[in-house]
């Protein structure tokens, strides 16, 4: 049990996967000017997260490296989360029309966010277990949108700040996101 | 024939100043935060980068006529999975400690916005030469962009710079700029110094590069993902 918590927490904290391992930086600039849209779209990751990890994993394991397969990977990984994500859409619109509603513009973007191909990897590479590998994607999923959420209210604040002409837009968000970044570098060491 | 000259060099040389993939575009953030703690592997990471960028626009160039439309984005991600697969092949077998340190960042090309973008938007339009030529341009302005970020980190961050000692540096190193916040230090002065020496105005605020060439566009409705 410690050990899962040590995965989780790490994975949400220390290595965090935006600020840490600048995984789903694009997603992380533009989805994070408000607090509904940051909520959305790292519900939306954190669930493909987890659902592509249950998916990938059985396959690697089970059909890849039985068969002398295990240099597929990458290109059976992209094309099941692509097809996964075109499920997930196509079954919330069917059966949660609401949940469709509040997830359903994000979820094409998902496919390209190396965050959901960069955990279902990292689990391959680390030897994580199946319950490991969970908890993990969780935990990156979780990572994200604690980043977005805290991004979209230093975002709030930046609306109002006097930024000089040439650093408007982007690079300020690159300047703010690099001091949200030395935030988070006061959890390394916590697990080790 | 000289027109035809002039087109070609265009396609070549657009992509490393006027409408490079990172500094202007905005693509491709991620490997060019996360590979960049040393101007070596900004290099390395940039040259796989072309090579996939190459061999992915030569692909879907040739299948242009080939591929149905609805089945277009499936083909090309297995298309560009497959270059990723085998650059990791080469790197791994001939040069080992470049495979170790870009690590996972490796597999993560197969799903850099700048080869889906020109996979999209150039290559699949385009005949094979022209879009050899795009790709080799958008390589190299990517490559160029990694190697001055890298630079940049490596000088001030760990005071060497491709295998020499900078002098007064090295004894005293600003250690913040080759950890994940000097990244996004580093890019964010960067794009402000492009801004100003193109005199131009700042990009919209989209950190995806607009939805040019985005195969969600249709479906994100062109605001970035950020309901109105």
């Amino acid at each position: 049990m410690k050990e899962m918590m040590v995965i989780l927490l790490s994975a949400m904290l220390t290595d965090n996967f935006v600020l840490a391992k600048f995984m789903g930086i694009c997603p992380f600039l533009g989805v994070s000017k408000k607090f509904d849209s940051a909520f959305g779209m790292g519900a939306a990751v954190t669930f493909v997260i987890l659902c592509a990890t249950v998916v990938t994993y059985p396959i690697h394991h089970g059909i890849l490296v039985p068969n002398g397969l295990a240099y597929l990977d990458t290109v059976i990984f992209i094309l099941v989360i692509a097809l996964f994500v075109q499920l997930v859409e196509m079954i919330l619109k069917k059966s949660i029309p609401a949940l469709y509603k509040s997830l359903g513009v994000y979820l094409p973007l998902i496919t390209t966010n190396c965050a959901v191909l960069g955990s279902a990897v990292l689990n391959i590479d680390n030897d994580y277990t199946f319950i490991q590998s969970i908890v993990n994607s969780i935990g990156a999923g979780l990572g994200f949108m604690l980043a977005l959420i805290i991004f979209s209210g230093v975002r709030k604040k930046m609306e109002y700040a006097d930024i000089p002409e040439t650093f408007k837009g982007v690079p300020a968000t690159l300047i703010a996101a690099s001091i949200v970044s030395v935030s988070f570098m006061g959890f390394s060491g916590l697990f080790s | 024939m000289a027109d035809k000259n002039k087109g070609l060099g265009r396609e070549f040389f657009k992509g490393i100043i006027k409408e490079n993939p990172v500094l202007v575009m905005l693509l491709g953030m991620c490997p060019t935060l996360a590979v960049t703690t040393q101007a070596v592997n900004g290099i390395g990471m940039g040259l796989a980068t072309t090579f996939v960028l190459l061999g992915s626009n030569i692909v879907v160039s040739l299948l242009r006529n080939v591929i149905p439309d609805k089945v277009r984005i499936p083909s090309f991600i297995v298309i560009i999975a497959s270059f990723v697969t085998l650059i990791g092949f080469l790197l791994e077998g001939f040069v080992p400690s470049l495979y170790d340190s870009l690590g996972i960042y490796l597999t993560l090309i197969t799903v850099n916005c700048i080869i889906f973008g020109r996979a999209e938007m150039f290559a699949s339009k385009n005949k094979v030469l022209p879009s050899i030529l795009d790709a080799l341009g958008m390589g190299l302005g990517f490559t160029l962009a990694l190697f001055l970020m890298g630079s940049i980190r490596e000088i001030i961050g760990s005071g060497q710079w491709m295998g020499f000692t900078i002098p007064g540096i090295s004894s005293n190193p600003m250690l913040i700029f080759i950890m994940p916040a000097g990244g996004f230090f580093v890019l964010g002065v960067i794009i402000a110094a492009v801004n100003k020496l193109a005199n131009r105005k700042p990009p919209a605020e989209l950190g995806c590069g607009g939805c040019e060439g985005c195969p969600n566009a249709s479906k994100c409705g062109g605001n970035g993902g950020n309901e109105e």
